[in-house]
């Protein structure tokens, strides 16, 4: 088996690789976003500021069949006064081909914190949601999602 | 002129939050996807939502291609008077499609 395979031409090896590189096609043209992309999309969001974990809840399936409808749902735990409020809520991810999926600008009159959209996402990996205080604060959560059918991979 | 679901309570009471649910139909075409020719199909999102509770910004999104086709967006606001709705969504080609909905606040 060992030496059949290392003397003819189609190895096991190139055979992998090829395999690889179909499966890696779409994504691959348009250099994916990668984790480095997806934490410099963020830096460049908040700044020198520290984000820290907690208060943002994010609710998304850990395994979905489609990726290109996730359904998600971000909310902020923020008594949405005048003096204590959540500005806006961002939404990244790691792997789609740009880390950037949507910043949504609440105020005050929202009255609660809670955005509902539906995503795509091209492969299995981690979304981040930011929230950004009206004090100036960052706070965020993450959810790793596994994707069966990864979006545009008919395209 | 592209086909739009809204949902909100006809009536509230005063300071109750309600929830509005959005959708709009749009294909938002990633920019990533290639056609026939193997040529990329060109990018064609709607990157901008509004929605303006009689005159004034009440929430605001910044879409981008990682938002699935027919781009549904559900959020929260405060029922603070009668009036109305303005929801707006704009493409990339910087069309913008309005739709108003009443609200009665008792």
């Amino acid at each position: 088996m060992r030496e059949r395979s290392e003397g003819g031409p189609p190895t096991r090896r190139l055979m992998l690789l090829a395999a690889a590189g179909l499966g890696l096609a779409p994504f691959a043209r348009p250099a994916g976003a990668t984790p480095a992309a997806m934490d410099e999309a963020i830096r460049a969001l908040v700044g020198e500021a520290t984000v820290t974990r907690g208060k943002v809840k994010l609710e998304v399936p850990p395994i979905v069949e489609n990726g290109n409808t996730v359904s998600l749902t971000v909310s902020v735990d923020s008594p949405m006064t005048e003096a204590d409020h959540v500005t806006s809520i961002h939404l990244f991810n790691q792997k789609n081909p740009q880390p950037y999926v949507a910043a949504f600008h609440l105020g005050p009159r929202a009255g609660k914190a809670s955005v509902s959209t539906r995503i795509r996402l091209a492969d299995s990996q981690r979304v981040i949601g930011i929230a950004w205080l009206s004090d100036g604060s960052f706070w965020s959560d993450s959810a790793d999602v596994i994707v069966t059918l990864a979006a545009c991979a008919e395209g | 002129m592209a086909r739009v679901l809204i949902n909100l309570p006809a009536r509230a009471k005063r300071g109750e939050v309600i929830e509005i649910k959005t959708l709009i139909a749009h294909p938002m075409e990633t920019g990533y996807r290639l056609g026939p020719t193997g040529a990329a199909i060109p990018r064609d999102i709607i990157n901008r939502f509004t929605c303006t509770y009689n005159g004034d910004e009440v929430f605001r999104a910044d879409l981008f291609p990682a938002i699935a086709a027919n781009p549904f967006i559900a959020f929260f606001t405060q029922a603070t008077e009668s009036g109305e709705f303005a929801f707006s969504w704009t493409d990339d080609h910087g069309q913008t499609q309005t739709e108003v909905r009443q609200i009665i606040v008792e």
